[in-house]
């Protein structure tokens, strides 16, 4: 299996030190930690309120092509879970 | 409590030409403290104050600012533990959907309320070592300070929780900053912020005494560099240097009214921690407004917010919306006007007075002619001050 594989197979979650929540006041997603908060925009927060610890990657894609009506969603999605890795906000 | 640790958490939130919700709100649900902190920020007429907020009143305070759209809640105080109804403060907010902060000393905290309050939904406790200085020998030699601090971060992990500590460094206990990176590493911390004391209320009274020295700071900073290095990601090392030190201020508190809300034990809402030294401004409070008309409509949270207040140097400076003009507290307390640019700034008329502090903090302690003891934060001092006040 390549790297791209590996992602597309793994079943990535939040990490324990935030909490993922929706906020009505301020109509987004938002990851909460101590003291601190992180403002997702629109596709973040939909990519990371799938992210359950037990679909994978590849089923979060699938689930987002199928809501959204559209496809061609991997590149954007594995873009996401880059960065997303690199802050701590997810863990494989 | 330190404000640094606030600021820093909410970054990510940039200022917008439109006024945001109250992100963050800092319950001080009392100012009773077992400690006697010298740098404590809490109002040095603290004993003046009014009647505690019962529990129903703090219970309308978090609904009533989570439907404002507040998300973080810090329990503070004085030491929060002092309440033994913080254990169903915390239920509340938790069940609003607050991210539940502890902002405690360790004092007080057994097994069975760290049990309750996990129970209760708290999701963070920011341990502090804000006991010293009267006792700084114990401090220092890691005794009564290490066995306190070791049962109270034994909690903090058996119950899940981050472990983030942090240590208000001053001239008294900066030459020992190994000493105390060492303690948290040793408390098993993951965070530690090392924030220097600003000069608030206490800490404004004991300036003097507090401010170290350049060459201490030099030291403190190259210090906790080499442990950054030699710890890599095993604990995350912050260091806030003085403001005093600087040639451009802070940016306060990310703005007045942008936010952070205060609200003090007997009700009061404030900007800041700090902000009720600006005596010119009625703030209102909890048990006559709403939390939504206190942010969005009150005369004292619209005052200093933006830029309209400014004067020069400010109102032409091309970095004003970088830093806002600083702090409005200390523009009052060093210059008599609080919109004045704060001192900090070399722009500002009143430079000077920042400079001969650090000045003076460069005198070491045994050339200096006529020393003010340090003045502890209790209730026989508070009330000699406030008479002053």
């Amino acid at each position: 299996m390549n790297d791209v594989d590996d992602i597309l197979n793994s079943t990535p979650s939040v990490a324990s030190m935030f909490r993922l929540q929706w906020e009505e006041v301020q109509q987004c997603w938002v990851l909460l930690y101590p003291e601190g908060m992180v403002k997702l925009n629109g596709s973040a927060g939909e990519i990371m309120r799938r992210l359950d610890g037990k679909k994978t990657v590849q089923t979060v894609i699938s689930d987002l092509e199928i809501d959204f009506g559209t496809t061609g969603l991997q590149a954007d999605v594995l873009a996401f879970l880059e960065i997303a890795g690199q802050q701590g906000w997810v863990k494989a | 409590m330190s404000e640094i640790a606030l600021d820093a958490g909410m970054q990510t939130m940039a200022t917008t030409s439109t006024v945001g919700p109250p992100l963050w709100l800092l319950a001080e649900i009392t100012y009773s403290c077992p400690l006697h902190c010298v740098f404590c920020y809490n109002p040095v007429d603290y004993t003046q104050s009014g009647v505690e907020l019962s529990t129903e009143e703090w219970f309308k305070v978090l609904r009533d600012a989570r439907a404002a759209g507040s998300v973080q809640c810090g329990f503070s105080g004085g030491e929060p533990l002092v309440r033994d109804d913080l254990e169903l403060l915390v239920a509340e907010a938790h069940r609003l959907g607050f991210y539940t902060n502890l902002l405690t000393s360790g004092i007080g905290f057994t097994p069975e309320r760290a049990k309750a309050l996990k129970e209760a939904g708290l999701d963070h406790v920011q341990l502090s070592f804000q006991d010293s200085t009267r006792e700084l020998n114990d401090f220092l030699s890691h005794t009564k300070t290490f066995a306190l601090k070791q049962r109270a971060a034994e909690l903090i992990q058996s119950n899940g929780w981050p472990m983030v500590l942090n240590c208000v460094i001053h001239r008294l206990n900066i030459d020992y900053i190994d000493k105390i990176i060492e303690l948290a590493v040793d408390l098993g911390a993951e965070y530690l912020e090392l924030a220097n004391s600003q000069y608030y209320s206490w800490a404004q009274l004991n300036r003097d005494g507090l401010m170290p020295s350049r060459e201490q700071l030099d030291r403190a900073e190259r210090v906790t560099n080499e442990y950054r290095a030699k710890l890599g990601d095993k604990l995350k090392i912050f260091f806030v240097v003085p403001d005093y030190y600087e040639t451009r201020p802070k940016k306060c508190m990310n703005g007045w009214g942008n936010i952070f809300l205060t609200i003090t034990p007997d009700g009061s809402a404030l900007p800041c921690h700090t902000a009720k030294l600006i005596k010119h401004l009625a703030f209102p409070n909890v048990k006559t407004s709403s939390v939504k008309e206190i942010w969005y409509d009150s005369h004292a949270f619209n005052h200093y917010r933006g830029d309209a207040w400014m004067k020069e140097p400010c109102v032409s400076c091309p970095e004003k919306e970088k830093d806002l003009g600083g702090c409005r507290c200390q523009a009052l307390m060093l210059t008599g006007d609080a919109a004045n640019a704060d001192p900090v700034c070399d722009k500002s008329a009143h430079h000077h007075l920042v400079q001969e502090a650090v000045a003076y903090a460069q005198v070491p302690d045994a050339q200096r002619v006529k020393v003010q003891p340090l003045v502890f934060r209790d209730p026989i001092n508070s009330r000699k001050l406030s008479a002053k006040v």
